[in-house]
């Protein structure tokens, strides 16, 4: 009938959408069942090293840092060698606030803390973002240079180059303390609120507004010749990124009840870059990996042997920007495809 | 009281501009390479440091006197470059910003560690030879030697380096190449042994430099990241690939440091982050840099 002689578009679209690479773009953003495997172990990490637990807390807010210089630098592709400035900032808002017990509820103080870094992130963000390269290397560089020596200058508040000890932080829910001998509860908390970061990032990305982050690290050009706004992608994002990195912070102060100007080194800001290279970056699992991979090292190593962990860490890093850019992730692909084509073709 | 602050003012000016000298010293090459091939080399102050122990080890253990001991520091560290270039630097030439700050990173730990392995962790003092060490009468006040000794050896490379780029061929095909790199290598211009010879050069001086700061810089493992964000400060403002650029924000920022350091010591270096920043948003190219195309 019509339909003979109008063939009907449908079975077309149905072999589209069946396609393998649709099938994919489609279903990409459910979980997966490994998916789980991160918070099991984290659990179970929980219950099989008790003795641990300050290491392991140490451990998760690593992540948390990571994850949040990821959406920077992974997904936007801002390359930044000052994240720690928020990581600071956070640290320094809950720390303040304890130290002078105006503020000392935990849960709330994150907020704080995530406003703190957030504001910062978008002032500086709202100026910086208009440069590149080697310009915004520098500038935020010095933003965190200029934020460390703000909180040394004012010493009368923020303790200066001793910092603020000994805080006090109210118990979580007013139930559970931070006890200072045993993490468990610290442990936790930092658990908790790492997951809920988690999936907070992990809804971004997969959203439109994390596909045109993408899409501007891939080509700038294209994304402004259709018409995205490319600056106020990139504001909101370093913002949103500044804003977790100030929850990491914040968590930090809160589980070792103190801070001091080593939140905002360049130490640190090397490190979580290092971590999330490491791991892999512009993936989701990228920090979780390298932080593992990094922390358990240096956790071990580091005491043991201070110079033969330096020198490691420096040929790892030499090794990774010439053989591995993609980090032990990016391995791991290379492997399993390698591996899943021979299987295939046997 | 007019002589007083007169003085005084003339002190910390001479402080500053020494200080400053040694931070040019060091920097240009950092300048000269970055403007030439884009490539950041966070390790320029590993190669700074370097030579700073080559001074310190030849004078105190090979009781080498102190002009040939920088001497030996500039080769050394000209050669070692040389070296880390031709094997590791140039195959990242194409990589983006982010490869070569980690791989730059990692040569610093590794420098670091290396130093800590051969040398030791503790701080190298240097004895400066006894022509320098004193003060020294300029007529209207007396100041310390080696500064002087420093702001007149800056005075004489920075004009070498300045005659060097403007008068010779080889300071021609530099130029052109920081201004367009394609062009001059359609020109015939063999932009590869170019920039091998200015980085030798770059890091040679890096070196050197190094060796005449660590009378007052000090030297120890951390040199490497502890004056880095100096450096590169010191080069973005002046601009990249420009000598006489890098030479006066030098100056301005040995200047700001020492009176900063001197009336505001906690935090005082505030001012000079800031004033980066507010620099560098209003010409990102820096003091005297090119515009980028």
């Amino acid at each position: 009938m019509s339909s003979s002689a109008f063939p009907t578009p449908a079975p077309a679209a149905d072999t589209q959408l069946g396609h393998p690479a649709a099938h994919l773009l489609m279903t990409r953003h459910r979980f997966r069942w490994w998916e789980a495997l991160p918070w099991i172990a984290a659990i179970g990490f929980y219950f099989a090293f008790p003795d641990y637990l300050g290491f392991g807390t140490e451990l998760l807010i690593a992540i948390l840092f990571a994850l949040s210089l990821d959406l920077a630098l992974g997904y936007a592709g801002i390359i930044t060698l000052g994240h720690a400035a928020f990581f600071g900032t956070g640290a320094y808002a809950v720390g303040m606030l304890a130290f002078y017990g105006i503020w000392t509820e935990p849960m709330t103080g994150l907020v704080i803390a995530a406003v703190a870094a957030g504001v910062v992130g978008l002032l500086s963000g709202l100026v910086l973002l208009r440069t590149n390269g080697l310009t915004l290397l520098m500038l935020t560089l010095c933003t965190m240079a200029l934020l460390q020596e703000g909180a040394n200058m004012a010493h009368d508040y923020t303790g200066g180059f001793d910092g603020l000890p000994s805080l006090s932080i109210a118990p979580v829910f007013g139930v559970f303390e931070f006890n200072p001998l045993y993490a468990d509860t610290q442990y936790l908390y930092t658990l908790a609120v790492l997951m809920i970061c988690f999936l907070f990032v992990r809804t971004l990305v997969y959203s439109p507004f994390g596909q045109s982050l993408t899409g501007i690290r891939e080509n700038l050009l294209r994304m402004h010749a259709i018409g995205s706004p490319v600056r106020r992608r990139l504001v909101v994002c370093y913002t949103i990124s500044a804003a977790i990195a100030g929850i990491a912070g914040g968590l930090w102060a809160q589980t070792n009840a103190f801070v001091n100007l080593s939140a905002f080194d360049l130490d640190r800001a090397a490190t979580v870059l290092i971590i999330l290279i490491l791991g892999g970056y512009g993936r989701l699992y990228g920090a979780f990996i390298g932080a593992i991979a990094y922390m358990a090292l240096e956790h071990f190593l580091a005491r043991l042997y201070p110079t033969a962990w330096q020198l490691g860490l420096g040929l790892l890093l030499v090794l990774i920007a010439l053989f591995a850019r993609n980090g032990i992730l990016g391995l791991g692909d290379v492997l399993w495809r390698r591996y899943g084509v021979r299987h295939a073709a046997s | 009281m007019s002589v007083d602050f007169a003085s005084n003012f003339i002190s910390i000016l001479l402080g500053g501009l020494s200080a400053g000298t040694v931070l040019f010293i060091v920097s240009v090459g950092l300048s000269v390479t970055m403007g030439l091939m884009g490539f950041v080399n966070l390790a320029h102050g590993a190669f700074a440091m370097f030579g700073g122990y080559i001074v310190v080890l030849a004078m105190n253990r090979a009781h080498i006197g102190f002009a040939p001991a920088l001497a030996l520091a500039f080769v050394t560290t000209a050669v070692l470059s040389v070296l880390l270039e031709r094997l590791l630097y140039r195959r990242l030439y194409r990589a983006g910003e982010l490869d070569q700050v980690l791989f730059t990173l990692g040569l610093i730990f590794i420098f670091m560690a290396a130093i800590t392995i051969v040398v030791g962790p503790e701080s190298q003092p240097l004895q400066l030879p006894a022509a320098l060490g004193g003060q020294l009468n300029l007529g209207f006040t007396r100041y310390r030697t080696y500064s002087i000794f420093l702001i007149v050896i800056g005075f004489l490379i920075v004009s070498g380096i300045w005659l060097a780029f403007e008068r010779t061929r080889i300071g021609a095909q530099i130029r052109a190449t920081v201004d367009n790199r394609r062009m001059a290598e359609s020109l015939g211009i063999n932009v590869d042994r170019l920039f091998t010879i200015t980085f030798a050069f770059g890091s040679g001086m890096a070196g050197l430099g190094g060796g005449l700061g660590a009378e007052f810089l000090g030297l120890d493992p951390q040199y490497a990241l502890k004056y880095l964000v100096y450096f590169l400060i010191v080069v973005s403002v002046g601009g990249l690939g420009s000598v006489a650029g890098v030479y006066f924000a030098s100056l301005i920022i040995g200047i700001l440091d020492f009176v900063l350091k001197l009336y505001l010591p906690k935090g005082g270096t505030i001012f000079i982050y800031a004033l980066t920043i507010l620099l560098l948003l209003w010409r990102p190219q820096g003091l005297l840099g090119k515009k980028e195309t």
